[in-house]
């Protein structure tokens, strides 16, 4: 069984998608075949997507949240937290109990 | 002796009470059953016989000194990979964490083991719960017990098939969008997402941080509540934990239920969902109808924009989340970069599946400056819109029915190749996500084909209570919870 799409793809503007930008800004390296299939599914999926655009939102609230979320702070005691030995148990590199990376400034 | 692995947990623990086996020999029993079957199944990622039984060993002493911690002292419990469990692996199904172990317990783990049961493995997933049929998992993929050549559903799938075929009475999963209740649907067993704040999350690694519960699994209705009772409740830890008294969920099974307004949301019968699934949910209806039920014909005219709307804020706020997984501090960490900037995005593209890549950049598309205002932020209000559905609906009814997929379960390979179909195996579940509402699952039939079918209960907030004892009665005048799959 399939579902049929709904919308056309008139609804969405159909703005180039310039995925190599959008990798870059989640920092994905991806892989020449993975590139072409991602770009096709991308498409096909914003474009069903773009449905929502025929909804009307005038006036209506985002809502970001399932509940009614309000900030909780805990009061400002300093409370247990791991070790530098088990804060680092996964560091992938590590050097004198930090972190291991390459030199950022030169 | 087979029988005994498809026992009810409340009747395995009225046998450690009776003292006719311990929980020693009951854990090494369902170890030995892994071992055994679990070849075919795929369900576990791994196992600590030697921690499992150490547990099972304290029970026993507990037991001994009259001192036991609850109805599910000493009973073996499975963990979705994606609950923290100091010690243990925490893959979350994907190769980014295949060597992290989990420095802390979460919220649920610290309250399961405070109530004494044995947790037993770690259950396959589809990567970082991305996925509606386990076949994302980056290890292995789970079978469904019911038909070796179908999917179990995901993202729980190896939770679902465990429990279903009799690897352990009870599981913990995950339910984003539907991950606990198309899995059990497809699985034949009971299985419930609660109110969004309900569990705590701390532990979880998060997904869609605004939808993500933890919730248990089960073989049927009773077992389903003794588990909720324990990991539900506030905790501090979790900033969505919701401080509201959690109800003895036993004493709504116990009494008699009284006639209630059912709501029958047309969308959820309309076009794409399976005449086998429309016939099992339409007989279950009826025999609510005959209890005295008031059966309600409502709309949710919403429900049409539920899945773009779900897959625009889910994968959102995953690309957000899933921006820690850097390669720097506990992840795989590629051995070919060479500089900063090499090491995220070379760890990542190694680390990372494809469904995990896909909907990471569809989220930092969503959310990018050109077109946040379009996406985001207009899925954000239609949510609303899905979210004021249900509460209007609830205004006259004091639960919904409905089918939890279009589909029994499906053919492994069916829908890889195109994601959009298979996001819309969620089609039944992902709007009560959104609104933050319980959502819970028994089955309800099963198909010519022999695969289960699964009827979704949807309740107000904080009413689980009223669900399970709703679930409860259909489960006690039908055998479907009692049937088991023969591996």
């Amino acid at each position: 069984m399939t579902f049929r799409i709904r919308c056309t793809i008139s609804i969405r503007d159909m703005d180039h998608i310039d995925l190599d930008s959008i990798a870059g800004l989640c920092r994905i390296d991806l892989a020449d075949e993975e590139r072409k299939t991602i770009a096709e599914q991308l498409d096909t999926m914003l474009t069903y997507m773009a449905q929502i655009k025929v909804v009307d939102v005038e006036g209506i609230e985002p809502m970001l949240h399932a509940s009614a979320i309000h900030s909780i702070l805990r009061d400002d005691q300093p409370g247990e937290s791991f070790s530098t030995e088990t804060a680092l148990l996964n560091a992938p590199e590590q050097k004198n109990n930090q972190i291991l990376v390459p030199r950022i400034v030169e | 002796m087979e029988e005994l692995f498809f026992k009810s947990a409340e009747a395995l623990g009225q046998m450690l009470a009776q003292k006719s086996l311990s929980s020693a020999e009951l854990t090494q029993m369902f170890i030995q059953r892994i071992k055994a079957i679990d070849a075919k199944v795929q369900a576990f990622l791994s196992l600590d016989e030697e921690k499992s039984l150490r547990q099972a060993r304290a029970s026993d002493e507990r037991r001994a000194k009259g001192q036991i911690l609850g109805p599910l002292d000493g009973i073996p419990v499975g963990m979705k990979d994606v609950i923290a469990e100091k010690g243990q692996p925490l893959t979350c199904g994907s190769e980014i964490l295949e060597h992290y172990i989990s420095p802390y317990d979460a919220a649920v783990t610290e309250r399961l083991q405070r109530a004494g049961a044995v947790l037993v493995g770690r259950l396959n997933l589809d990567e970082f719960a991305m996925g509606s049929s386990t076949e994302n998992s980056a290890y292995q993929k789970t079978r469904n017990p019911w038909n070796l050549e179908y999917v179990p559903g995901g993202s729980s799938g190896g939770s679902a098939a465990a429990v279903c075929c009799g690897e352990v009475p009870l599981a913990l999963g995950s339910d984003t969008g539907g991950s606990i209740r198309q899995p059990a649907a497809c699985c034949g067993i009971a299985g419930i997402k609660t109110t969004y704040g309900l569990v705590s999350r701390y532990g979880l690694p998060a997904l869609a941080s605004s939808t993500d519960q933890i919730g248990p699994f089960a073989r049927n209705v009773a077992d389903l509540a003794a588990l909720l009772q324990i990991i539900a409740g506030y905790d501090e830890r979790d900033s969505t934990s919701c401080r509201v008294d959690i109800p003895d969920y036993r004493k709504f099974l116990d009494r008699p239920l009284k006639p209630c307004r059912l709501g029958i949301p047309r969308e959820y019968f309309a076009e794409g969902i399976d005449g086998e699934v429309q016939r099992a949910v339409g007989k279950a209806i009826e025999f609510y109808g005959a209890q005295g039920h008031q059966i309600v014909d409502i709309s949710l005219p919403h429900t049409s924009y539920a899945i773009p709307v779900y897959y625009i804020v889910m994968t959102a706020e995953a690309s957000s989340n899933l921006a820690r997984y850097d390669g720097i501090r506990y992840t795989h960490r590629s051995q070919t970069a060479t500089n900063a900037l090499d090491i995220y995005s070379k760890s990542r593209r190694e680390g990372f599946g494809s469904e995990v890549k896909r909907r990471i950049i569809l989220g930092t598309y969503v959310l990018s400056s050109d077109h946040r205002d379009a996406y985001y932020i207009r899925a954000q209000k239609v949510r609303r819109l899905i979210a004021e559905d249900f509460s209007k609906a609830f205004e006259n009814v004091d639960a919904i029915l409905s089918p939890t997929a279009p589909t029994t379960a499906f053919k492994f390979g069916e829908k890889m190749d195109d994601p959009l179909q298979m996001y819309l195996s969620d089609v039944c579940t992902v709007a009560i996500s959104l609104a933050g509402l319980p959502g819970l699952v028994i089955p309800c039939g099963f198909s010519e084909a022999g695969l289960p079918i699964g009827l979704q209960l949807i309740g107000k907030a904080f009413h689980e209570g009223e669900l399970l004892a709703i679930a409860k009665q259909f489960e006690k005048a039908h055998d479907f919870s009692q049937r088991y799959p023969k591996i």
